[in-house]
């Protein structure tokens, strides 16, 4: 196999955002994640740039490359023009191509991302759209939500939404030429292929623990599992109980 | 310091908006959530302001959600991007005005990325051709919808109908002003103010105005971290840093929190309830809740549109206690009715009825 070291190079993310760590911790002080999670965005960016593949590796399979939130307002603060966010966003990539993601609690969930925002995209053409938002689903959406889903068409009609009708507006039904270019850009760059990882990964995963999983859909153990499933070992204050 | 040294020290942080023609991209998460700021957005863009502004039937979801929860690759998504300008050069528009703020610093990322590695851009090139057969330009001028709606504050006060000062005390309305990350804090140029003095959303309340707290974490992120809301075990991610901001924010007194993030919006909304359920916290005056306003339902309210019209009662934490300090006029029987004006059941359990 190729080195880890030199996969997380092929990617441009990682290039921009690894330049040379002098462990100020700037990073770890303005992130939101090392708030609450035992996170240090400072330590992972001075072992990636070891360049030692063993070091990698345990990343790739660990909880800690999940605790990020993306905000990249570390990117602002690096005196030295690295990005911490962009190292682990090539790091959370590599741990799908090689599997590694299912070997812990946080990264399993990719599963769910996978099964709900992605196939969200395939079957409607948006990320999110409220009729794939479930009240049940998100209870801290309160009842306004659960309002607005029992009465979806009335509401939006008023605030001039063509609701899942083709034409211009908001939550317009994306055309099916269009969504099938989204499907063509899936498929050439490669998009498709690192979904079907996911799922593939997932999958042996499932039948190792020995919970059902089903080939589409949220309605399986193994969804349910990874969607809910909290040690509660992630934050600082989780660890000093331990 | 002379004139000279300070226009060359700010010219960092200005940013050059268009004013018209506008290629005009919507958001997946505030056309579910507040789809009447983006039709405001619109309505105050061609009639009230008078400006073209053009909307493609075909434009998808930027997949900008999918990205930062790592299920779409980077390739991916750039000739997912790439498609969006095809589309906006087919129509013959250069000017881009972006809804979502994900979105804003997804093109935002793209276009840098293509600077620094051009062999990204050609293999993007070839990559939508590839799947599409459409070819793209970069847009001329790229725009969050705040930063138009901020060129054109000063448009917008001259046909207010009402300003943002408390009538109960003759004083300027405290305003929190909540800029997204992912609006300046990745590419600063990109940002009016950079990230350091992001002028948007301030520039907007002062100038219709209201006065800006500035509170110790008034820059922190409200806490989406995208994975970190979407998997429902980690939403303590999501409702802790969000109330990091609302304590940090409460000795201040706030009216009114504004923000020109579709999550933020949402989040900082829907927390309040959430911390109001478990632990009975308020962050309001008088055990109220603070009511959380998109820059455009702002706008809406000063220029005196209905705020029913703007859908400010399909948030959790409901506007009265805003309006009442506006002197705006409202009739809450018109509250829940169909386009057609038949009554609709009133939700229970809202906040601050």
């Amino acid at each position: 196999m190729e080195r880890l070291y030199n996969q997380l190079l092929e990617d441009v993310r990682f290039r921009e955002g690894m330049n040379a760590c002098m462990n100020c911790g700037v990073c770890t002080a303005i992130c939101p994640a090392a708030e609450f999670y035992n996170y240090d965005p400072r330590k992972i960016v001075n072992e990636v740039q070891k360049k030692d593949d063993e070091t990698i590796e345990v990343l790739l399979k660990s909880d800690t490359i999940w605790y990020c939130g993306e905000c990249m307002s570390c990117k602002t603060r690096c005196p030295r023009g690295n990005t911490p966010g962009l190292i682990i966003m090539a790091l959370r990539t590599l741990s799908q191509k090689t599997g590694y993601f299912t070997e812990t609690e946080k990264g399993r969930q990719q599963f769910a991302i996978k099964r709900t925002i992605g196939e969200n995209i395939f079957n409607y053409g948006y990320c999110v759209a409220a009729y794939a938002v479930n009240p049940d689903m998100h209870p801290e959406q309160g009842p306004i939500w659960r309002y607005i889903i029992d009465h979806s068409k009335e509401i939006y009609e008023r605030l001039g939404v063509k609701y899942d009708e083709l034409g211009e507006g908001p939550l317009r039904k994306i055309p099916e030429d269009a969504k099938e270019e989204l499907r063509n850009i899936f498929e050439v760059t490669g998009g498709t292929d690192f979904m079907e990882e996911i799922e593939k990964h997932s999958k042996n995963k499932a039948k190792e623990l020995g919970i059902q999983i089903s080939e589409t859909g949220i309605r399986n153990e193994y969804f349910t599992k990874v969607y809910t499933e909290n040690s509660n070992r992630h934050t600082l204050n989780d660890q000093e109980e331990l | 310091m002379n004139n000279e040294n300070n226009k060359r020290i700010w010219s960092d942080y200005q940013k050059e908006i268009a004013d018209d023609h506008f290629f005009f991209v919507r958001s997946c998460i505030r056309q579910s959530f507040f789809p009447g700021s983006e039709q405001f957005f619109l309505h105050l863009m061609r009639n009230i302001l008078g400006k073209d502004v053009y909307e493609n039937p075909s434009h998808t979801t930027c997949t900008g959600i999918g990205y930062h929860t790592d299920i779409v690759p980077f390739p991916t998504i750039m000739t997912v991007v790439a498609r969006h300008f095809a589309l906006m050069k087919e129509a013959g528009y250069k000017n881009l005005a972006i809804s979502c703020v994900t979105s804003f610093g997804i093109y935002t990322e793209i276009i840098e990325t293509w600077k620094h590695f051009p062999e990204e851009l050609e293999k993007t090139r070839e990559y939508l051709y590839k799947a599409t057969g459409r070819e793209f330009d970069l847009p001329e001028n790229m725009a969050h919808t705040s930063d138009i709606v901020y060129n054109f504050r000063n448009e917008i006060a001259a046909k207010s109908r009402y300003n943002l000062i408390n009538r109960f005390t003759g004083k300027p309305l405290k305003v929190v002003e909540h800029v997204g990350c992912h609006y300046s804090k990745m590419f600063p140029k990109y940002g009016v103010g950079g990230a350091e003095f992001p002028k948007v959303l301030s520039g907007m309340a002062e100038a219709w105005g209201g006065e800006v707290i500035d509170y110790p974490e008034r820059r922190h992120c409200c806490g989406f971290g995208f994975r970190q809301y979407l998997v429902q075990a980690n939403r303590g991610y999501s409702l802790s840093n969000s109330v990091k901001k609302f304590e940090s924010m409460k000795p201040y007194k706030p009216d009114v929190i504004i923000t020109n993030c579709p999550g933020c919006n949402m989040f900082m909304d829907r927390w309040q309830y959430t911390v109001k359920e478990m632990e009975g916290k308020t962050y309001g005056e008088n055990g109220q809740s603070i009511p959380v306003l998109t820059y455009e339902e702002l706008a809406g309210l000063v220029l005196g549109i209905d705020p029913w019209q703007l859908g400010l009662q399909y948030h959790m934490v409901q506007s009265e206690p805003l309006l009442d300090k506006l002197g705006i006029p409202y009739n809450p029987a018109d509250k829940y009715r169909t386009r057609e004006g038949k009554e609709m059941p009133v939700p229970e359990n809202l906040i601050n009825v």
